[in-house]
């Protein structure tokens, strides 16, 4: 039960820092971190995919809203959710690892940041690539997406340090 | 039929996944191809009412420059009342007959955007205040934007840094026009595309706009020529320098004209 209360309460209180202060902060003129995406990296894995898929879409969605962007965030991520149990069975090089009490906190510090890295640089290539959407803009993209993910791979590291400590 | 079901229930997920993502690249190419999307926009409640507390806050953080503001245009236009005073002896005109073409309506940008190639700005006045798709919106230094899905109580405005935004200017000294764009990378340099080569410009020549739209009135300020390219006898690239800091916009004004029917309705009778 508490759980559930704790990832209701992360969904609000990350899409609310999201609107309210990160889509603020242009920093050097562009990079807005996109801390939302947290949600989806440490969704516990055992839960249920369909409600996970469902909850990365609206999350995106209700970004979308504030930001007037159509399902471009929806979209990227959705795309995240449904690469996440890929890419850690890739990075863990097993098929099979005992999901119901795994927390990726618990990761090695370097396959997390790996782990991290990899969803972030996709989801943001994913949204500045139907930003932009044409071949003409592939500067721009891939600069302000590496812009970006450094900023957002810094923030969530912190929010996870900060998330761990509190236990 | 078992090996259909079969085939479903071993890509349920897969299917489910492709299902949610045609319904988002249906509503990101919705809102890129035609710039107003009606489902998917700011100027709900929710999202309205969380930017009105923000910008409570936020607005503090620019109460000097909108005072600037506000005295440089209550200058010049108490220079041009002071003009306008000497130069006429009946300035008081029949308040019966004289209709105006254009009203202002006073509102605040609650949530400004600037970064990405498609920006939408979210306005505090809706249908409530008079507010309709499609004003001319506005402040003392320039223009900033066009009316673009209304509710109640607020509005998006489709920026003049947006991708779909195409706005008729001219040139302040000799009247040729042309069409202004951004090109989506510095937001505070837009683009003109096809101005006539007979046009003589200069770095530094003032844009104002055209009033050949039903939208903006005429001569409204823009910007000033930064630098262009000429090549074959046409100009390949002219970028103007915006009088706005696009990523400081507070207090505007919406522009309602009310002659905008009457003009839409004679064009159409030639079409």
């Amino acid at each position: 039960m508490s759980d559930i209360l704790r990832n209701i309460g992360l969904f609000i209180g990350l899409l609310l820092l999201q609107v309210m202060i990160l889509n603020k902060i242009n920093f050097l003129g562009y990079a807005n971190p996109m801390l939302y995406m947290l949600f989806i990296l440490v969704f516990p894995l055992k839960k249920e995919r369909g409600l996970f898929l469902v909850l990365s879409f609206i999350l995106g969605l209700f970004v979308d809203f504030f930001l007037d962007s159509g399902g471009i965030n929806a979209s990227a991520s959705l795309l995240i959710a449904y690469i996440r149990l890929p890419v850690l069975k890739g990075l863990l090089n097993k098929t099979d690892v005992d999901f119901a009490v795994f927390k990726i906190t618990k990761l090695p510090f370097l396959k997390l940041l790996s782990f991290i890295a990899i969803m972030v640089f996709v989801h943001h290539l994913a949204i500045f690539s139907l930003e932009y959407f044409s071949f003409k803009a592939i500067l721009t993209i891939l600069s302000r997406t590496i812009l970006t993910s450094f900023f957002t791979i810094i923030l969530i590291i912190f929010s996870l340090l900060l998330m761990t400590n509190q236990k | 039929m078992q090996r259909i079901i079969g085939f479903f229930l071993k890509y349920k997920y897969f299917l489910f996944f492709i299902f949610l993502q045609i319904i988002a690249f249906s509503l990101t190419i919705k809102s890129h191809s035609f710039h107003r999307s009606k489902f998917v926009n700011s100027a709900n409640a929710i999202s309205g009412s969380i930017y009105m507390k923000v910008n409570a806050i936020e607005e503090y953080f620019y109460l000097k420059t909108y005072n600037e503001q506000l005295l440089n245009e209550n200058v010049r236009l108490k220079n041009q009342l002071a003009l306008r005073l000497k130069d006429s002896t009946i300035w008081l005109q029949d308040s019966t007959k004289y209709k105006r073409q254009f009203s202002y309506t006073a509102g605040k940008i609650i949530h400004n955007q600037f970064r990405g190639k498609f920006n939408y700005l979210t306005l505090n006045k809706g249908k409530n205040d008079g507010v309709e798709p499609d004003q001319a919106v506005i402040n003392s230094l320039g223009i900033i934007g066009i009316t673009n899905t209304v509710n109640e109580k607020y509005a998006t405005v489709l920026s003049i840094l947006n991708g779909n935004a195409k706005i008729n200017v001219k040139l302040k000294k000799s009247a040729h026009f042309g069409t202004m764009a951004w090109d989506g990378i510095d937001y505070n340099t837009v683009q003109i595309i096809d101005l006539p080569i007979q046009a003589n410009i200069q770095v530094g020549d003032s844009i104002i706009t055209g009033g050949k739209s039903t939208i903006f009135p005429d001569g409204i300020p823009v910007g000033i020529i930064k630098d262009f390219q000429k090549e074959n006898n046409e100009y390949t690239s002219i970028n103007v320098k915006l009088h706005n800091d696009m990523s400081a916009i507070g207090p505007v004004f919406i522009i309602k004209n009310a002659d905008k029917d009457k003009i839409l309705e004679i064009e159409q009778t030639i079409h």
